[in-house]
């Protein structure tokens, strides 16, 4: 481990939240972009070949070091962490809309869901898993919503391009296409856990 | 269901039956979907101008299913990232605190008097004012006044003969507005001698009496 990789560790275990490559950059004036990369993949590396039980993840446009899944069922057992809530079907089902559909209204929501989205909307920006991000133009300058870093942190996401693909899915929205072959009982499963 | 046979009693059947359970905004929700479907079903019911023009009415509702149907997909890829997530953890995790024990109440019965006390001590006495309806009766008082202007013998008479025997507040009032409307018309003078003294009320000679 380069002197770098270790200012990263100490860095990335005292931080409560993802780090992002520019923020790492600040801790040593000289180091490029690149320096900041390779530090990071020899931390990586290490964590690996050395058989650690933590690992350096790719999260939410940053990095963070997290525990491997081997251990959660002990870990979990023994309370010494608490697994995050779950999140109920009509929030997950708001927040794929507005994952999606980002920046969207309450209104285009309520139509594709037709039911009204006022609680789990206030609910979700309370979790701070989205936001307000702008206004419509449209009548009433409506306030529209976008999910935030939190998102993707609770959903293990580097970025919104980690979602599954609209063609990807079994069924396309538009045009009507005839049925293909299936791609696979889990679309998920071609997404990485780690980079 | 088959979407070209809608039985719409059923549906409006179930509809009543539910509406007794669900809560409001629920209950709307459901409304909304059964005058889609009837909505759907006049327009398959409704003779059709030719078939190159003729659209469908099902297709915006297949579309709809289908984009749900696509969103029902992306909600379970989400439970299953959200899943494998929860089974790694982030260092130093803090658990809520836990809720502080309620206290013991330590009071004897002195102190939660004298607590009393000072609450009761601390609400402001209310300022309270009686407001009665008393019409002015400035009719009455021109009468009053004009009988007295109508006396050819005298020039003059006093303010206090002008409000009559033991006036109250709104005889007072009466009279002064009607004095003020009098000597506005020009059916007579107002004079007061010195400050505070009492005003002389004088016909004016150029007009002849009322």
């Amino acid at each position: 481990m380069t002197p770098l990789s270790q200012l990263f560790e100490a860095a990335l275990f005292s931080a409560n939240r993802p780090l992002t490559i520019e923020e790492l950059q600040t801790l040593d004036a000289e180091a490029t972009l690149a320096d900041v990369r390779t530090a990071l993949d020899q931390l990586r590396e290490h964590y690996d070949f050395d058989q650690h039980a933590v690992e350096l993840v790719e999260l939410a446009g940053g990095y963070q070091i997290l525990s491997r899944p081997h251990f959660a069922q002990a870990i979990e057992q023994a309370q010494f962490a608490q697994r995050t809530p779950k999140l109920t079907g009509a929030a997950l089902e708001t927040l794929a809309i507005i994952s999606y559909r980002q920046p969207v209204g309450r209104a285009e929501i309520e139509e594709i869901r037709g039911v009204s989205a006022g609680g789990v909307l206030r609910a979700l920006q309370e979790r701070g898993m989205i936001e307000v991000v702008g206004r419509s133009e449209q009548l009433g300058r409506p306030l529209l919503y976008g999910t935030t870093a939190l998102f993707l942190e609770l959903l293990g996401l580097k970025d919104l391009a980690e979602l599954p693909r609209a063609e990807e899915l079994t069924i396309a929205l538009q045009p009507p296409r005839p049925p293909e072959p299936e791609p696979g009982e889990d679309a998920a499963a071609s997404v990485p856990a780690d980079g | 269901m088959e979407i070209s046979d809608i039985p719409i009693a059923r549906i409006a059947d179930q509809f009543l039956a539910s509406i007794h359970q669900l809560g409001l905004n629920q209950a709307a929700d459901y409304l909304e979907m059964a005058g889609r479907l009837l909505r759907l079903k006049a327009a398959m019911l409704l003779p059709r101008p030719s078939d190159d023009e003729w659209e469908d009415p099902r297709h915006e509702l297949v579309r709809r299913l289908l984009e749900y149907q696509q969103i029902k997909e992306i909600v379970s890829w989400f439970d299953r990232a959200a899943e494998r997530r929860a089974l790694q953890y982030v260092r130093g995790y803090i658990p809520p605190p836990p809720a502080l024990p309620e206290l013991p109440l330590t009071l004897d019965l002195l102190a939660l008097l004298e607590a009393v006390q000072r609450v009761i001590d601390g609400i402001p006495e209310p300022i309270l004012h009686r407001v009665v309806a008393r019409p002015l009766d400035v009719e009455g008082a021109t009468a009053r006044i004009e009988a007295l202007l109508a006396d050819l013998d005298r020039r003059e008479f006093s303010w206090r003969e002008a409000l009559g025997v033991r006036p109250n507040i709104v005889d007072v009032l009466s009279t002064f507005l009607a004095l003020l409307e009098l000597a506005k018309r020009g059916l007579l003078h107002l004079h007061q001698p010195a400050p505070f003294a009492d005003m002389v009320i004088r016909r004016d000679s150029a007009l002849p009496a009322v």
